[in-house]
């Protein structure tokens, strides 16, 4: 098939999906068959927060409709020189901030297991390409979960890479001291693939001083391999608590040695991502006044020219971020509120450490339910938070997570299981998983999983 | 009288190739928005990268004034929206800057008085934006964006508007000599903001204090504080004291006076926080070495002082001639070198100083000019003669000898060729010579004058009155 032709295939399963925002009409590249590399003509999906030189950079909000990357974000070039090609954009919660998609100021995107059910977010475009079959990988962000809460949803893999590993220049900040790039993709072997080839150090994010990845061969022995494990699983939904169970029972089978952890699930860790990343939201999303790009409001001064586009370029739930960010850096607020979210999160991060000086991994669900249903949450935006708190704490210690499907709901919708390691130790979750798919089968592609 | 205190906050541009977070140039005068890339531009999914050169410089500077270099600061984002400022956010530095302490040395009633520094910080400088005349709209240029500077802030050691000036002229000498600015205050490479309060004498409690901005020359400096330090003695000897409130005032140059801006009140909060994509900054001893070396050890006021002695001086001169660096170098170029040091200044302070004030640099290097001295000892030319070699050097760039021979000055010594001159010349006035006869001297200088100006100031002048004297005599 010619990338033509790839691409008219995907537009055409995407109707009833959804999960494209752009698609590249007119593909510049060689057709397939004609380039090298460890990724030689795999089409990917990107979420529409990724520069890609030339192609759309909406965040899906109406503030960049008509907005143009003109360069390429890192990740995109280390992809590109790997023999990659980008078919399109996908669709997401406006400038990453929700977990549904439902925030896209342009679509809805269903979730191709159950068409009734969202996809997740932010990346849910990303997750739905994937899990719709219309291509095998995809990158997303994953800035609380963005990239995990979605995978799980739709039943597919995903790794929120250690902060620093993976740059992030050419991703549009939401929260720059959580965001991070990672793959999503139909199997665990693909992701470990795409994560080797954009991991590393780049110099052109300061913040990215990672080391690169290889990929690692399947653990045999796990009888050195230490575990935790949650022990209070409350506020989760029984089929998920029974499949986690399970999940937990088969690294034991596999040799490893588990134990209960004392992980109160905290519910201020919650809030304390909502502060923080708010915060630095607040001040990321900033630039978006309309003056040299994006929506242009109109107006007779420059200050209302500046209101208005913003007023009318950002939706709601952004707008309610920007202000609440703004709001706990205020003075008076500041060290009331942010400083002391700051505090907790460096506790938070001094536990993990704790933590990891035991055991080599950690477990938890992703989410505490399967995907819910498109107006779920709409008036609750604290019950849309809370799907969060298996995923914040990764996020806000900055340490490597994986969700891969394991198992279904009574409906038959998908269940994520999320797999943490300590700073850096992807190869730990790799190599530990594959072991596991050499024992028990392939992730996603089980019994219990159709 | 009220003792008048003064802390002053100086922005100085560094003198770096590229910009403080990306690698666009930093030259001055580029068509707008000729040096801008996204990084500059705050195109979202951009992340700034710290130039090096630019933290380098920033120590040098520590260096220079005795400050203590921290060996870890860090970077944060003042944030506020204005359409010069494209992230929205200034990358700046806030509770942890990169020097602290240090200060510089000034005469007070000719006692040496250290005026003790806060800090210096690092921050990139926002857009600029212009206002054409009778137009609705207004133009942002981006090539200023993220050009690196130092923000250097006094403690209120100040005490008269006077001592602020000099003050900032021994920082702008420091700092050029130290290759970290060129200080060009026109250029807007260096830009002052001043605090300023009044007190009783011997009041130990500071005054409410003003602060006033957009002063753009030292000549404006003195004014301003001159005019505030009225406003504020006035309300005060008035009984209205209350009036002075603590404010922004913005200095007016054309109406010669300062106008409010913003109250306290008013006061814009930037909700500073540490800015995420900018790790800690941190420095090894080595780095901080590496970057202070070659840094002059003299203060300005020990150059003004060895100038005075060494090139035997006025205080003045040495002034005029330590406070820019470029001349305090050339003088120190040239007087080694030279049979008399005090010629040289001359030189520099005269001709030499008319012509820097265009504002072209200084035109006319050491090598050249001792070359020039050469000539006028050795009475090859004479000194209008070495007038019109000096312009001509600023001018074309050329060499003395260049000079003279484009320009005709070789000089006539050649007593054959002026002897018929000079006869023909006492013979046209007879009068001349008949009031010289009878005692009156000037006019031989009219005699001297007619020669020069025959010979187009090319006649020696020793030989041409040896030669007039004795064809008076004949």
């Amino acid at each position: 098939m010619t990338k033509k032709q790839i691409i008219e295939e995907i537009q055409s399963k995407d109707q009833t999906i959804g999960a494209f925002l752009s698609l590249d009409q007119d593909v510049r590249e060689a057709d397939p068959g004609q380039s090298a590399g460890r990724l030689a003509d795999l089409a990917m999906a990107i979420k529409d927060n990724i520069a890609v030189k030339d192609h759309p950079l909406t965040c899906a909000s109406k503030m960049l409709k008509d907005h143009r990357a003109g360069y390429d974000a890192t990740v995109i070039e280390r992809l590109r020189q790997a023999g990659a090609w980008f078919v399109g954009k996908t669709n997401m919660d406006e400038f990453a901030m929700g977990g549904s998609t439902e925030n896209s100021a342009f679509q809805k995107t269903k979730n191709p297991k159950d068409l009734s059910c969202v996809p997740g977010g932010s990346s849910g475009g990303s997750a739905a390409a994937v899990a719709g079959g219309m291509v095998s990988a995809s990158l997303g962000s994953d800035t609380g979960g963005s990239i995990r809460q979605p995978a799980a949803y739709c039943g597919i893999v995903g790794l929120k890479p250690t902060y620093g590993r993976v740059s992030r220049y050419g991703l549009v900040a939401f929260a720059s001291s959580f965001d991070q790039i990672g793959p999503m993709t139909t199997t665990l072997e693909e992701c470990e693939s795409i994560f080797s080839v954009i991991a590393g150090e780049d110099q052109r994010d300061p913040t990215c001083m990672g080391k690169a990845y290889s990929v690692q061969t399947p653990l045999k022995d796990f009888s050195q391999l230490k575990v935790g494990f949650l022990s209070d699983l409350s506020g989760v939904a029984p089929d998920v608590a029974k499949a986690y169970q399970a999940f937990c029972q088969e690294l034991s089978d596999a040799g490893a040695k588990l134990e209960e952890i004392e992980f109160v699930l905290p519910q201020e860790a919650v809030s304390v991502y909502y502060v923080l990343s708010s915060a630095e939201a607040s001040s990321n999303l900033g630039r978006f006044d309309g003056i040299r790009y994006g929506m242009r409001g109109q107006g007779e001064t420059v200050e209302a020219v500046m209101r208005d586009s913003r007023g009318r370029g950002f939706g709601l739930e952004v707008k309610r971020r920007v202000l609440f960010g703004t709001h706990v850096l205020s003075a008076g607020y500041q060290d009331q509120v942010y400083k002391k979210a700051q505090r907790y999160r460096a506790m938070l991060r001094a536990k993990m450490k704790d933590l990891f000086a035991i055991y080599d991994l950690l477990l938890m669900p992703t989410t505490p339910t399967p995907a819910f249903e498109f107006g779920a949450h709409n008036d609750d935006p604290m019950a849309m938070y809370l799907e969060d708190a298996f995923t914040v704490p990764a996020s806000l210690t900055g340490i490597p997570a994986i969700s891969i499907p394991y198992g279904k709901s009574q409906q038959g919708l998908p269940i994520g299981m999320q797999v943490m390691a300590s700073h850096g130790k992807e190869e730990t979750i790799f190599s530990v998983l594959k072991g596991l798919e050499e024992k028990f089968g392939v992730f996603g592609r089980r019994d219990s999983d159709v | 009288m009220y003792e008048v205190v003064i802390g002053l906050e100086i922005h100085v541009e560094l003198k770096t190739k590229s910009k403080l977070f990306c690698t666009c140039s930093t030259d001055f005068g580029a068509e707008p928005n000729s040096q801008v890339c996204p990084i500059c531009l705050g195109m979202p999914g951009t992340l700034p990268q710290v130039n090096q050169e630019a933290v380098q410089l920033a120590i040098r500077a520590g260096g220079v004034f005795g400050c203590t270099i921290q060996p870890l600061s860090q970077f944060s984002r003042k944030n506020y929206m204005y359409p010069d400022l494209p992230k929205a956010y200034q990358i700046t530095q806030y509770q942890e800057p990169i020097c602290t302490d240090g200060g510089i040395e000034v005469l007070r009633e000719g006692k040496k008085t250290m005026i003790r520094l806060e800090r210096i910080h690092m921050e990139e400088d926002p857009g600029k934006l212009m206002h054409p005349d009778y137009e609705h709209f207004s133009l942002a240029d981006y090539n200023r964006s993220g050009i690196p500077l130092i923000e250097i802030v006094t403690k209120p050691d100040l005490r008269s508007p006077e001592e602020a000036v000099s003050f900032l002229k021994a920082l702008r000498t420091q700092l050029e000599f130290a290759d970290i600015s060129d200080c060009r205050m026109e250029q807007g490479s260096m830009r002052c903001d001043a605090n300023i309060s009044l007190r009783e004498p011997g009041n130990q409690v500071l005054g409410t204090k003003v602060e006033i901005k957009n002063i753009n020359s030292f000549k404006e400096v003195q004014k301003a504080l001159e005019k505030e330090i009225k406003r504020q003695s006035d309300l005060l000897r008035f009984g209205e004291g209350d009036k002075i409130v603590q404010e922004t005032r913005k200095w007016d140059a054309g109406k010669g006076r300062t106008v409010p801006m913003r109250s306290k009140e008013d006061a814009e909060d930037y909700r500073y926080f540490d800015d995420p994509d900018l790790p800690a900054l941190i420095l090894t001893q080595g780095q901080i070495q590496a970057a202070q070396e070659g840094i002059p050890s003299e203060t300005a006021l020990e150059r003004r002082q060895r100038f005075m002695e060494e090139y035997d001086l006025s205080e003045s001169e040495a002034v005029t001639l330590t406070e820019d660096a470029v001349l305090a170098r050339l003088m120190d170029q040239a007087a080694g070198k030279a049979s008399s040091p005090r010629k040289v200044a001359n030189w520099i302070l005269t001709e030499g100083l008319r012509l820097y004030r265009s504002g072209q640099g200084f035109r006319v290097n050491a090598r050249a000019l001792l070359a020039l001295l050469k000539e006028i000892e050795s009475g090859a030319l004479s000194h209008s003669a070495a007038k019109q070699v000096f312009e001509y050097i600023w001018e074309q760039q050329g060499t003395v000898a260049d000079a003279i021979e484009t320009l005709g000055l070789k000089q006539m010594s050649d007593s054959s060729q002026l002897e018929t001159l000079v006869a023909k010349i006492v013979a046209d006035n007879p009068q001349a010579v008949a009031e010289i006869k009878s005692g009156n001297g000037k006019a031989f200088g009219f005699l001297m004058g007619a020669v020069m100006k025959e010979t187009k100031g090319k006649a020696n002048p020793k030989v041409a009155k040896e030669l007039i004297e004795a064809e008076l005599k004949k």
